[in-house]
């Protein structure tokens, strides 16, 4: 095997390693910054026992999770009931396949687009994955037997599938602003012009809501509710099983965050003042062509990754603000109000861009 | 039967949700900050740190003894007859003349007495009952256990002298 043949799946499988690595090593921080920064708000202390400032409590949570009863239930349709978790954690995480978290970079005189799935479709593809989020939660519900499930699943389901209506329409106002679905065109777009969210402020205020509706994140955690539905889809789930839907929200939250970042935020794009340090660090060292654009790269990857940090400690905040919708009310905003304004906004973006355009 | 209208009518602020919302978000950003970088908290950090309860707490009991380390109890009963939780029980027997060399007329002793903590209610009534200041409520609230059985402390358990309520934690280290 020769470095020729070689180089396109080692890049590849480099990309795979960072974008999960970096997806799923997250999780363990985030969840230990959502009990902190919970107790924080709350005038609490949090987990502060393991590890230094606690940090290692996700540790000590997924050894108590290794250490349960791996437990199915005798009435259970058994290959459902065990497919749904890992659903639930594949799809947002094939999702993110198609964010580009950087422009390129330049190895041994070869171009790495920094984006594990380069296709030209790539939000349409986004989207095809979000929508297959609702699956793991219809089939936990239903594959378990058991009434809380189901009516906890119909419940995640119809709010999701409600919310991605507005959700698909604030995206399309953005496709026909940028005038493409590829991912690196939009980034492009919003270098040169402005940030997506100042040309279209109303359609990212509703595509920042329905993410919240899409990831069941507070105010709309309605698939789960201690009084009335115990635990909702995942109820009969325990051990590593129920741990996988933990990741798997954490995923999607991660994954919702980069969307809306490459969306309305810029992308990779890098954030203002970091050209400044960029050309001092190349002057500094006397980098090359190839060393400025390798810095570039690294600068955009580090601009992504703190807009998503960004949009996940927004979801923290948000959390712990707001008390969490009544199910009338969330189908009423949903519907009665998101999708008629995300409509209008959609009609309103169409006209102003052949205004400007012409 | 009178109604009370709670209905009000929201202004066009109160229906757009996004000014509250701030607000509200602005709040729990003060809190954080306050707490991230000011580490303000109202909790305490318990088993190091303990609230200090009421000198009137009621905790787990103990039975008084006197400097012979016998117990003052007479197994007079009443304690086991007021308690409305029936979580005392008391054997009785007749005391040897031996073990009162201070004269003390003890005549009768408790050959057991056990309290159920999981049954008592700590309604404290054992101790204004009791009319040799033998039992009495110390002011230790950590009676966890981790089985039923061990819930239910005997003589040799609850006897410890009166140094006061507030010995926490003394009244029923092994």
């Amino acid at each position: 095997m020769d470095f020729e043949t070689i180089f396109p799946f080692a890049q590849l499988a480099a990309k795979i390693a960072f974008v999960v690595g970096l997806a799923l090593g997250v999780v363990p921080i985030m969840v230990w910054f959502e009990r902190r920064g919970a107790a924080w708000m709350q005038g609490r202390v949090g987990p502060n026992r393991v590890g230094p400032f606690g940090l290692l409590q996700p540790l000590a949570d997924v050894i108590k999770f290794f250490h349960k009863e791996d437990f199915t239930p005798r009435n259970a349709n058994k290959f459902y009931y065990y497919l749904a978790p890992m659903m639930a954690l594949i799809a947002p995480l094939c999702a993110m396949s198609v964010i580009p978290f950087g422009s390129h970079i330049v190895v041994e005189g070869k171009t790495v687009v920094l984006q594990i799935a380069e296709m030209d479709a790539g939000v349409l593809f986004i989207l095809a994955f979000a929508g297959l989020e609702v699956y793991p939660i219809i089939l936990a519900g239903w594959a378990s037997r058991n009434k809380y499930s189901v009516l906890g699943a119909l419940r995640g389901s119809s709010q999701i599938v409600s919310y991605e209506i507005s959700m698909g329409l604030s995206l399309l106002s953005m496709l026909i602003v940028y005038g493409s679905v590829n991912p690196h065109d939009m980034v492009a777009w919003q270098s040169e012009n402005w940030w997506g969210f100042l040309m279209n402020p109303f359609g990212a205020l509703v595509f920042w809501i329905s993410i919240f509706a899409e990831t069941n994140r507070l105010p709309f955690d309605l698939p789960e509710g201690e009084s009335e539905l115990v635990a909702g889809y995942h109820l009969e789930y325990g051990a590593m099983k129920f741990a996988l839907f933990f990741m798997a929200e954490y995923v999607a939250m991660i994954m919702a965050s980069a969307l809306i970042s490459t969306l309305f935020f810029g992308g990779y794009g890098i954030l203002p003042g970091m050209q400044m340090l960029i050309d001092m660090i190349v002057n500094h060292f006397g980098f090359s062509a190839v060393g400025a654009q390798n810095t570039l790269a690294a600068f955009q990857v580090l601009s992504l990754v703190s807009k998503v940090a960004f949009f996940m400690f927004m979801f923290v905040w948000v959390r712990w603000t707001l008390p969490r919708f009544r199910f009338d009310q969330l189908m009423d905003l949903g519907w009665k109000i998101l999708f008629p304004l995300s409509l209008i906004n959609l009609v309103v973006v169409t006209l102003a861009v052949y205004y400007f355009n012409s | 039967m009178a109604t009370i209208n709670v209905s009000k009518k929201y202004t066009a602020r109160e229906k757009a949700y996004i000014p509250a919302i701030l607000i509200g978000m602005k709040i729990t950003m003060k809190r954080f900050i306050q707490g991230f970088l000011f580490r303000k908290h109202d909790t305490i950090m318990y088993p190091e740190q303990r609230r200090k309860y009421s000198d009137r707490f009621r905790g787990a009991h103990f039975i008084s003894v006197d400097s012979n380390k016998t117990e003052n109890c007479t197994a007079c009963f009443l304690c086991e007859t007021i308690c409305p939780a029936e979580c005392i029980h008391i054997v009785a027997d007749e005391r040897e003349d031996e073990q009162n060399p201070y004269g003390v007329k003890k005549e009768k002793k408790p050959v057991s007495f056990d309290i159920d903590l999981l049954r008592c209610c700590f309604c404290g009534f054992c101790e204004e009952a009791c009319p040799k200041d033998a039992i009495k409520m110390s002011g230790n609230y950590e009676m966890a256990t981790s089985s039923r059985e061990e819930a239910i402390v005997d003589l040799d358990q609850l006897k410890r002298p009166m140094n006061g309520r507030h010995e926490l934690n003394e009244g029923k280290k092994k």
